[in-house]
């Protein structure tokens, strides 16, 4: 696709949705804070970079898109439903595509390439490595899956099995790992004792990418290349993208664990500073854009929150409530 | 001719295949020309080139790549080599493939194949029957055939049907049931439980294995006491039959549940408490349950039978209900 739509295009798209990510996370940890959301709140500053790229060179109707917790970004450039679907999910909104019955980064159109992701860490790899070998057996050829994971959900089992399968199986998969250094609480050092992400990725076969996941045009030219390599039909890909969680694992979380040096490592490496950066560098971007792009997106957000939170809840007395689609007679 | 009941497993996969082209086949050792661990589904690798895949030993992505696939259009049958390592796919089964209709309205059509039940010499974990373990999450169906005739169209049947669906095979009736035909002299819909022999002096509920232990206790308590207990198959523990059951224990005002899982918590359990529930009136005598032993499942044949429930015991119960 990229060969088509020149990379400024698809650099600017991505910044768009960043800027969508970053506004939706700052109005919804206020919304937070005001007691306003039933459940927990998970944001993805410092992932934006990566996120966006996650989903950058994926065509909706034709491939996979698999977000993690903090692929905001990536949903809003997977498609331009996502921000809507994101506040309908936070407010279970009736109206949302999963209606109320589950909420929070658990939403998905699973008919659309994007599954609704369930909370087990891990669980939904090999769930996108079963809708690319439908993809195959139904002969639908050019399609790449895209899942993202973190690095504690690299010691999950079930991640294990479904990368194992993935390169096995030669599957068009790219599999993201985020490395924000910590897994809730947990760093690095206590979850893994590889020197490096990548060196599991090339344990399971699978060819290995890593770049500083804050640097916002190295990163998308690392997911360029690797959807491309699954594209052309390389098989699966790993990518490990470094970057911080600029805020709690939840928003009930202040993070207090990670340290203050570490914090400070990164005040200067925001990943939307430095996507506006290299955009006006590089001349994509003119700073009136920027900021007007900003603008939009926080319009945008404000619009989509207020939607939601007036749309109909759903009422336990009419509401599905069918486990199963087929029923026995009489029963 | 006489065909068996795994006879009536490869047949109804033989012909899914080759009358539905979004159906094929995933799991361990399946393929090529070996077949599986039981040999279910030798030759159809060869027939059906493509379509029966052998998986890595990771039951956990079996079940994901099957909830994907089906997701993606296809219907996918996945077996489990043993049910004991089932387990290791009950969070895919029951957290995302059983949740995944009522969170989405998008059902799941997959169907998990999962050779169960105790053998001789089985031991600890190539014998245990876990479908209460599956049955109790939301959104699964859980079939429990006992016959050739119940393991060819349930098995099909399983895969029209769009939801996921445990297929509960019993290793010990795969080559020890044997009927004329795969044709089901009296066929059922998914959801009916079958008298398997009438009576009038109790009711023995069963499933799988234990219906033809319990049938075979039944003939013994008629030879030898003039007792004739009234046998139900239940076919399928979820869907589970309760109309079927009332009506019987309302004609014979005892119920004995018989099931080969272990006691805490199983299917047993469960029809004792919706008969208590919702037919205590109809009750001559307390509900009995009779189960595998509180105990993991022993190797030694010898220790192995006096774990499950066998005729001679499930006779003996019944005696003793109908005491009461
Ligand atoms: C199987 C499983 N275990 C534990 C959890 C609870 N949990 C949710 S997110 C999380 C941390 C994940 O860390 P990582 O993969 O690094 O992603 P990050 O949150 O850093 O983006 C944990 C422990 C879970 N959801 N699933
Ligand atoms: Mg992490």
């Amino acid at each position: 696709m990229s060969g088509v739509i020149g990379l400024d295009q698809v650099a600017l798209r991505a910044y768009r949705g960043m800027c969508l990510a970053r506004a939706f996370d700052t109005k919804l940890s206020s919304l937070y804070k005001a007691g306003k959301v039933f459940g927990g709140v998970f944001l993805g500053r410092g992932h934006e970079a990566v996120a966006a790229a996650s989903a950058a060179f994926l065509e909706r109707g034709r491939d996979v898109y698999n977000p993690f917790i903090r692929e905001m970004a990536g949903r809003c450039v997977w498609g331009d439903d996502a921000l809507l679907e994101a506040c309908r999910s936070y407010f279970g909104s009736a109206l949302g595509c999963m209606g109320g019955k589950d909420g929070n980064v658990h939403w998905g159109q699973p008919t659309q390439g994007n599954p609704a992701p369930v909370s087990h860490l891990g669980a939904m790899l090999s769930v996108v490595a079963g809708m690319m070998l439908a993809k195959r057996l139904r002969g639908e050829a050019g399609g790449v899956g895209v899942a993202c994971i973190g690095d504690g959900t690299t010691s999950v089992g079930a991640t294990h099995e479904a990368c194992n399968l993935i390169a096995v199986e030669k599957l068009p998969v790219v599999v993201v790992v985020t490395n924000n250094r910590y897994a809730y609480s947990t760093p690095n050092c206590e979850e893994f004792a590889c020197a490096d992400l990548t060196d599991r990725g090339k344990g399971y076969g699978m060819c290995t990418y890593s770049c500083d996941g804050t640097d916002f045009l190295q990163t998308l030219s690392t997911m360029r290349q690797a959807v491309e390599s699954a594209r052309n039909g390389e098989g699966a890909q790993w990518v490990v993208a470094t970057t911080l969680r600029m805020c709690g694992h939840g928003e009930h979380d202040d993070a207090a664990y990670i340290p203050a040096e570490l914090k400070e490592a990164y005040a200067q490496r925001d990943p939307l500073d430095v996507a506006r950066r290299q955009l006006l560098e590089k001349g994509w971007l003119s700073e009136q854009e920027a900021d007007e792009m900003d603008a939009v997106a926080r319009d945008a957000v404000q619009r989509a929150l207020a939607q939601a939170q007036r749309e109909d809840p759903p009422a336990p007395r009419t509401v599905d409530w069918r486990a199963t689609s087929w029923n026995p007679q009489g029963a | 001719m006489s065909v068996t009941y795994i006879d009536a497993i490869h047949r109804a996969m033989e012909d899914l295949l080759a009358e539905d082209e979004l159906v094929f086949l995933y799991g361990e050792d399946i393929a090529g020309s070996f077949g599986g661990a039981f040999k279910a589904t030798k030759g159809l690798a060869e027939k059906y080139p493509g379509r029966v895949m052998n998986a890595p030993i990771s039951e956990d992505a079996i079940l994901g790549v099957g909830i994907g696939a089906a997701l993606g259009g296809m219907h996918p049958i996945l077996e489990m080599q043993f049910a004991d390592f089932g387990t290791l796919a009950l969070n895919q089964m029951g957290n995302n493939a059983g949740a995944h209709y009522f969170r989405t309205g998008v059902p799941v059509n997959l169907t998990l194949r999962m050779p169960c039940g105790g053998t001789p010499g089985g031991g600890p974990f190539h014998s245990q029957s876990v479908e209460a373990l599956f049955a109790h999450y939301p959104g699964l169906h859980v079939l429990t055939p006992a016959t050739v005739g119940d393991a060819y169209d349930m098995l099909k049947q399983a895969v029209q049907i769009p939801d996921p669906v445990v297929f509960m095979e019993h290793k010990y009736l795969y080559r020890r049931v044997k009927a004329e035909s795969f044709t089901n002299p009296d066929p059922l819909p998914v959801g009916r439980a079958r008298i398997a022999r009438e009576g009038e002096h109790a009711t023995i509920i069963a499933f799988s294995a234990m219906v033809p232990e319990a049938l075979e206790a039944a003939q013994l308590l008629a030879e030898q006491s003039g007792y004739e207990p009234e046998v139900v198959d239940l076919r399928s523990v979820k869907p589970l039959d309760t109309d079927t059951i009332l009506a019987s224990v309302a004609r014979t005002g005892r119920l004995l549940v018989v099931s080969e899982d272990f006691p805490w918590g199983g299917v047993a359990a469960e029809v004792v408490a919706r008969v208590a529930a919702e037919g205590l009136h109809l009750l001559d005598a307390p509900p009995l349950r009779l189960t595998s032993k509180e105990s993991p499942i022993p190797y030694h044949p010898e220790l192995w039978k006096a774990h499950r429930p066998s005729a001679a015991t499930i006779a003996q119960a019944t005696r003793y209900l109908i005491s009461l």
